[in-house]
């Protein structure tokens, strides 16, 4: 069954608030030319649409809107895919709610 | 540095962070919280329900000062289809009690005023400081941490991991495994603004009274997984989770998800006309009993969300990490009373006490819970629901058709769908693991 249109996320992370940490990514992808399976399952299941495939095919993340929940973590970083850690202190998601 | 030396230092500050930073700060000992958020709470999500009993252990007049939202007086469990609910609701004005048992609350609030509490036991509580790994001797001994301030290592004698479902610093320090995408669900949540009165009028509620909905069938589109929906004061926390390992396999997307459930016909009359203001994911340990790590070591202790203390069945996982989180606190303030070292075996007091309480022993209940849900998932979450809707509808629905033609036909539907030896191991199955 299709999901909805993707797009919505942004409008979703749009209600959060951030401080982002310029230049200090806190995940990272391993550069690779064919992207394995755990990484193109990130596209999809990462709920703040984060990961993205590049025109050259390969699968790129923005962590600017990233709600630091650990799902790329769970599924991509024991086969090192990814490196993970958290942002700074004081940095990233500023929950009000949670 | 840090030149001070501290009896123990929490890293985190959650549900079991706060009971143990709590615990050992009023019992005497120097105790530093370290958080990564702006403010304890800023980083922590959850539904949220908070169970009074356990909360009252740690501060018996919570009810005076605390951010509390609504009690409960009302529970819905749902099964749901594309267009239907079958429903089991259960209210009772017993919970409109002198101190009620359960309350809706919203974790960022609730946690900046737990974290006060903890501050006035005499704690330090230092928050935008991420821990980055455990200081260890040349035996293996945890002796403190590293933080990401400049010149970040801080020493004492134990270290209680209160770092989360993510915890990075037991995995890094090879302490624990990380967890496994079909152990952890992950879940998406929306705050959705309504007026009191609005809220009072659709769920019919008045004063302070709260309600409580789950619901599970069609929503996780045969993934393991449930929707919820939670009354606040002034807003319905509404959100859905499933298991990682399921969206890694089917490519369901989590927001995707939760469109289908805000759209369900029985919920989106709930919050029409909402606005909101907050989006917000999580993971939620599901492994059970089977997925707790090693507990203790030399100089640590693990409690709460880290250590996998998750009630998946029962949906109760902040009071297992207040619980764990108290009972860490008193076994190592008991240690430290006899002048005895925070080794393995000393801290293992604490794995001893916690097996004694209900946290393991209500997990020990479900241990085959987990197994049974996540490899059937397409029996438990798309066929049953479906046939319970046909044969609820097939049962309401005055259309002329004999009753006992209708039975056979909802029968066989069950027969057709399952089989009898299905249905009968399923059956089986449930009682076995509910046991």
């Amino acid at each position: 069954m299709p999901s909805e249109p993707s797009r919505r996320v942004e409008d979703k992370l749009f209600y959060n608030r951030y401080l982002v940490d310029s230049g200090r990514a806190h995940i990272k992808v391993r550069p690779h030319t064919t992207p394995s399976s755990r990484l193109l399952s990130m596209l999809k299941a990462c709920p703040a649409r984060c990961y993205e495939l590049s025109d050259k095919g390969h699968v790129e993340v923005t962590v600017d809107g990233c709600i630091e929940c650990g799902t790329c973590r769970v599924i991509c970083e024991e086969s090192g895919d990814i490196e993970w850690s958290y942002p700074r202190g004081g940095y990233g998601v500023l929950f009000k709610f949670g | 540095m840090i030149e001070e030396r501290f009896d123990a230092i929490v890293v985190g500050a959650g549900m079991g962070g706060n009971a143990a930073a709590l615990t050992m700060a009023e019992r005497g000992l120097k105790v530093l919280q370290l958080e990564r958020g702006e403010y304890s709470g800023s980083k922590n999500v959850q539904g949220a329900i908070l169970y009074a009993d356990m909360l009252e252990e740690l501060i018996p007049n919570f009810r005076e000062d605390a951010p509390l939202e609504r009690h409960l007086v009302e529970q819905r469990f749902w099964i749901v289809d594309e267009r239907s609910h079958t429903g089991i609701h259960y209210r009772s004005d017993d919970f409109n009690e002198e101190k009620p048992n359960r309350y809706t609350i919203i974790r960022a609030q609730f946690d900046k005023w737990f974290s006060q509490k903890v501050r006035e036991a005499g704690a330090t509580v230092l928050c935008e400081t991420t821990v980055t790994e455990l200081l260890q001797d040349s035996h293996g001994r945890v002796v403190g941490v590293r933080t990401d301030r400049d010149g970040g290592e801080i020493h004492a004698d134990v270290v209680v991991l209160a770092e989360g479902v993510n915890g990075v610093l037991g995995t890094g320090a090879g302490l624990r495994g990380r967890p496994k995408p079909d152990k952890v669900a992950l879940a998406v949540k929306e705050m959705h603004f309504l007026s009191r009165e609005t809220i009072d009028a659709r769920f019919n509620l008045k004063g302070d009274e709260g309600l409580v909905i789950e619901a599970a069938g069609t929503i996780s589109r045969g993934m393991t997984g449930m929707g919820f929906i939670y009354s606040n004061k002034e807003c319905i926390s509404l959100g859905i989770g499933c298991l990682v390992a399921d969206f890694q396999r089917t490519g369901e997307t989590p927001y995707g998800l939760l469109e289908g459930f805000k759209r369900h016909p029985s919920v989106a009359p709930l919050i029409e006309g909402s606005e909101v203001k907050e989006y917000s994911a999580h993971l939620i340990p599901e492994g059970g009993y089977k997925a707790i790590p090693q507990l203790c070591g030399e100089g640590w202790v693990v409690v709460g969300d880290a250590a996998q203390l998750n009630n998946a069945i029962h949906r109760e996982g902040s009071n297992l990490a207040m619980t764990s989180g108290r009972i860490a606190a008193e076994a190592i303030c008991l240690i430290k009373s006899r002048n005895d070292p925070m080794t393995a075996k000393n801290l293992s007091l604490y794995k001893k006490l916690l097996n004694d309480s209900f946290v393991i022993k209500d997990l020990k209940k479900y241990k085959d819970m987990p197994a049974l849900m996540h490899t059937h998932s397409q029996n438990f979450f798309l066929t049953y629901p479906q046939l319970f809707s046909k044969a609820m509808q097939d049962y309401v629905r005055v259309d002329g058709t004999p009753k006992l033609e209708k039975e056979k036909l909802m029968l066989s539907s069950f027969i057709k769908a399952r089989s009898w030896s299905g249905l009968f191991s399923d059956a089986l199955r449930i009682a076995r693991a509910w046991r």
